[in-house]
């Protein structure tokens, strides 16, 4: 049995106990324009939006976890894969064809760490774990490889003048670009890094709050955490060096040279 | 050969030629000195036309060897962060070269005292100095000098002119000079190039173009 297992308590949340809890959506409305911060429509959006994608997205699992078959899970997490990367392009804007990067690095990252979790007989290769924890690692990687594609962007131009002495040396474009690479991949891996130093103390993450909420013993809600958040580290690494890597070549000609910009 | 940037012509129609030894490029600025330098370095290539370095195209050699042979010091200082040592030994290592780190720092006009120091914290012409001994490290050919004294004093300037006169005299180091100042490439050149408007406007021994 999985450390999960034992911890799949059901508790019911009515409609009502949903609506209900708009009255705090209201109250930041309320907030944003008694303060003119000019946010209210934003708001609005982005409640609809959440009501309408969740529940779409929980009747897909439904679905998905009626059916129990392994494909149509590798079906949603090729989706997740796809959309991640489509949304991380537009963060890393100043990076030239970014998205085939973008879609590999999310496709490493996540078929690495499922496939290990699986393979350490950590999680059961069902669709009640492969899901959710897939929308997790193919999420945190998603960010981690557009903050570092971001910064890669930055960088190859601030850096322009010191990346293309190094190639009047003889550098080769990955030489020159080293520096660069190398603060770009930590500016993508540095969030959860600090995260992780202070879970516990300063936030309570979320699959914990939810197992709690859900009945689970804090025991294995914290193990089903902790597990989540190494799960996650791996993932995030996987993900923004990939990424890294992979759209670094696309500032340099074949023959070393820094491309105009 | 000729060059565009941006659907603008940077260089057309230009034809010439550069001896052994020592050369300037002159000219107005905004009349391609610069670019025409960076060609030859190949850190880009022209759009028409070929350069040809030593009767072979320059898209022939190896770009990474190439730009280790024909060196070149940009105008804007670009060390890497660390000391003048480290940048030094970056760039012999790069050459595959042994350092004579003490030698290569008084080529540049810089004592010994510099070698450990970190290069954030140097001045604009002590920077451009380690820009010189870093391309020196690297023990080249050629060295294409992007206004190597731009930044510097009088007696700054002057040192550095004394280095450059002794490289090609003791190393057999071919330079080329990019200067705004007619009198410079007068002091540091046997032949020389007149750019304007992208266009070469003169092409011979430096009594004749810098006359």
């Amino acid at each position: 049995m999985t450390p999960l297992a034992a911890a799949a308590t059901s508790i019911h949340v009515a409609v009502w106990q949903v609506a209900a809890s708009l009255a705090l959506v209201a109250l930041a409305a309320a907030i944003s324009y008694w303060q003119k911060a000019d946010l209210e429509r934003d708001i609005v959006v982005a409640t609809g939006r959440s009501i309408v994608q969740l529940t779409l997205v929980g009747y897909a699992i439904k679905l998905i976890f009626e059916a129990d078959t392994i494909w149509l899970v590798l079906a949603l997490l090729a989706v997740m894969v796809l959309f991640g990367a489509i949304t991380a392009r537009h963060r890393a804007s100043k990076v030239p064809g970014s998205f085939r990067p973008l879609l590999i690095a999310l496709a490493l990252a996540g078929g690495t760490t499922l496939g290990l979790v699986v393979a350490l007989g950590i999680f059961e290769p069902t669709p009640r774990y492969l899901v959710p924890v897939g929308g997790m690692v193919i999420g945190n990687a998603m960010t981690a490889s557009a903050v570092a594609l971001n910064r890669l962007g930055d960088e190859m131009g601030d850096a322009r003048a010191r990346i293309e002495a190094s190639l009047a040396l003889g550098a080769t474009a990955r030489e020159a670009a080293a520096p660069t690479i190398r603060r770009s991949l930590r500016s993508g891996m540095i969030a959860l890094v600090d995260s992780t130093k202070t879970t516990g103390l300063i936030f309570f993450p979320g699959t914990m709050v939810g197992m709690l909420l859900a009945g689970a013993s804090p025991t294995d809600a914290v193990r089903l955490q902790l597990i989540l958040l190494y799960t996650l580290l791996g993932s995030v690494s996987i993900s923004a060096l990939t990424a890294t890597l992979l759209a670094y070549r696309n500032f340099f000609t074949p023959a070393a040279q820094l491309r105009e910009t | 050969m000729g060059l565009d940037r941006g659907g603008k012509t940077v260089l057309d129609g230009l034809s010439a030629g550069i001896p052994e030894g020592a050369a300037a490029i002159v000219g107005p600025s905004g009349a391609g000195k610069s670019t025409l330098l960076r060609l030859l370095n190949r850190l880009a290539d022209p759009d028409r036309g070929e350069i040809l370095y030593r009767e072979r195209p320059l898209r022939d050699y190896e770009p990474l060897a190439l730009r280790r042979e024909v060196g070149l010091v940009p105008q804007l200082p670009a060390l890497l962060d660390g000391t003048v040592e480290s940048n030094l030994r970056y760039a012999a290592g790069l050459a595959g070269e042994p350092l004579e780190l003490e030698q290569t720092l008084a080529r540049a006009g810089l004592d010994p005292s510099f070698a450990e120091r970190d290069v954030t914290k140097l001045s604009v012409g002590e920077q451009q100095r380690a820009m010189l001994a870093r391309a020196l490290a690297q023990r080249p050919r050629v060295l294409l000098l992007d206004e190597p004294t731009s930044a510097l004093d009088h007696a700054a300037r002057d040192t550095i002119e004394a280095a450059l006169g002794e490289l090609r005299r003791e190393l057999e180091i071919s330079t080329v000079l990019v200067s705004h100042d007619p009198e410079q490439a007068r002091r540091l050149s046997d032949w020389a190039l007149r750019l304007e408007a992208g266009r070469l406007a003169g092409c011979g021994p430096r009594e004749e173009v810098l006359a």
